[in-house]
């Protein structure tokens, strides 16, 4: 009975495991060079703590006098000074090297990323010049060189993948870089790590890994207009209710910069940065009660809207792909 | 007195202010590193081939730090009183100073190796 319940308590340490955000399931180099510094950590100090389980066994257990006056300091000078002293600058040379940024190069891809009271802004540099805007989703080669230029809009913020690299905080007024390298194709997850306000903890954005010339056709397919951008009653609706005052859609006449890039959101793989299926039946909620969802949120809510109204710019949304 | 200490050395006896060299060394070595790194990023971006002049400065700091420790050692192990070494006499006050001195000197060695470490390695302004 008394195992039983030790595995239960057990299994729920494990609740938190998962493939898609994970410090431990890493798909870039910065990441599993952390995971290896950590791994290195946690058994050597295991390994330390067996030794002086075993000499404090000893030291106990061992009859009076067995040390000179002169071989206890002498133990003392070693494990304790000089013992430590060796250990950890070896631990810090051997982490060091980690800590070295990532070289870039002038072909090297470079994405923007500005938080935001509670979503994320994307910029991709383009390869012939400009740039292209999109929002709480980021796609990156695997095997290429991505240099990541971070900065916040309102508050603090801090930009973290998990599975690709450590944290690096997005300050206003500064631009931080993080310079990393993707490994492992595949649908992961970031979040925001520095407390911004009521939904903070809403705050999350899907990462695409993807191939490079997977990557390099979807960039360039980016820029193009979603095929039904600017048609239908959909669009007649996002236009009438002002939507466009702070969402922008390319190849319509809505270019505002104040909330997410909704070119494609079709496309996107959750709704609300990171936290919703991306249905039309939760876009649509969203659209009348977006605070529900997301406590704190800048967008007003538009419960003057009908539900098929509301279903209606959803399903022209959802069509822009 | 060991024998093969210098007669300057001899001379030179352990008190308050010989105590503050180490760690005195230990913060001027680390001023020198954050002076070193931003003049290097300043004028030249970047601090990657091999950097002779803070290499220099790092051993001199640690030659200071081993000196002033190596004099310490010997004053700590001047003939006196029988222990415990803790009445207000002078070979007592000697001893305890010159200890104190030979700890800091420990400490201050590591920590300036700790401090040089990183300059070493990292050699990346950003």
């Amino acid at each position: 009975m008394r195992r039983i319940g030790a595995s239960l308590a057990a299994s729920a340490l494990l609740s938190a495991c998962n493939r898609h955000q994970s410090a431990l399931a890493t798909f870039g180099a910065e990441a599993t060079n952390i995971r290896t510094i950590t791994i290195a950590l946690v058994v050597g100090a295991a390994v330390i703590a067996a030794i002086m389980i075993g000499v404090y066994w000893r030291a106990v257990r061992a009859p009076e006098g067995q040390l000179t006056h002169k071989q206890g300091m002498r133990l003392v000078l070693w494990l304790g000074g000089i013992g430590p002293a060796i250990v950890l600058t070896v631990i810090l040379i051997f982490a060091l090297p980690a800590m070295r940024p990532r070289v870039t190069g002038a072909g090297d891809l470079t994405i923007h990323v500005e938080g935001e009271q509670f979503w994320w802004r994307v910029g991709y540099e383009r390869p012939g010049g400009g740039v292209l805007v999109s929002a709480n989703e980021v796609r990156v080669p695997v095997g290429r060189t991505v240099a990541f230029e971070l900065t916040g809009r309102d508050v603090i913020h801090s930009f973290w993948i998990p599975g690709l690299a450590g944290k690096m905080d997005m300050i206003p007024g500064r631009t931080n870089s993080l310079v990393v390298r993707a490994d492992k194709a595949g649908r992961y997850r970031g979040v925001c790590t520095e407390f911004c306000g009521l939904s903070h903890a809403l705050m999350a954005f899907d990462v695409v890994a993807m191939e490079p010339a997977a990557f390099d056709a979807w960039l360039a397919g980016q820029a193009r207009p979603a095929a039904g951008a600017g048609q239908g009653e959909g669009e007649r609706l996002f236009a009438a209710n002002g939507c466009g005052g702070c969402h922008a859609i390319r190849g319509t006449e809505h270019n505002s910069r104040i909330g997410p890039d909704l070119s494609r959101y079709g496309e996107r793989l959750t709704l609300g940065a990171g936290i919703l299926p991306p249905t039309v039946e939760r876009t649509a909620q969203f659209i009348r009660a977006p605070q529900e969802a997301k406590p704190g949120v800048r967008m007003p809510a538009y419960p003057q809207l009908s539900n098929q109204e509301a279903r209606a710019i959803a399903v022209y949304l959802k069509g822009l792909k | 007195m060991k024998r093969g200490l210098p007669g300057w050395a001899l001379r030179l006896r352990v008190t308050l202010w010989t105590l503050i060299v180490p760690p005195t060394t230990w913060a001027a070595h680390f001023l020198f590193a954050y002076l070193w790194a931003a003049i290097n990023c300043a004028k030249v971006g970047q601090f990657a081939t091999f950097p002779w002049l803070f290499v220099g400065g790092t051993v001199a700091a640690l030659l200071v730090i081993l000196a002033s420790g190596w004099i310490a050692w010997h004053q700590s192990r001047v003939p006196g009183d029988a222990p415990p070494h803790e009445e207000s006499t002078d070979v007592d006050r000697l001893r305890f100073l010159a200890k104190s001195t030979l700890l800091l000197s420990g400490l201050s060695f590591v920590a300036v190796i700790f401090t040089a470490l990183p300059v070493v390695f990292i050699g990346d302004c950003r």
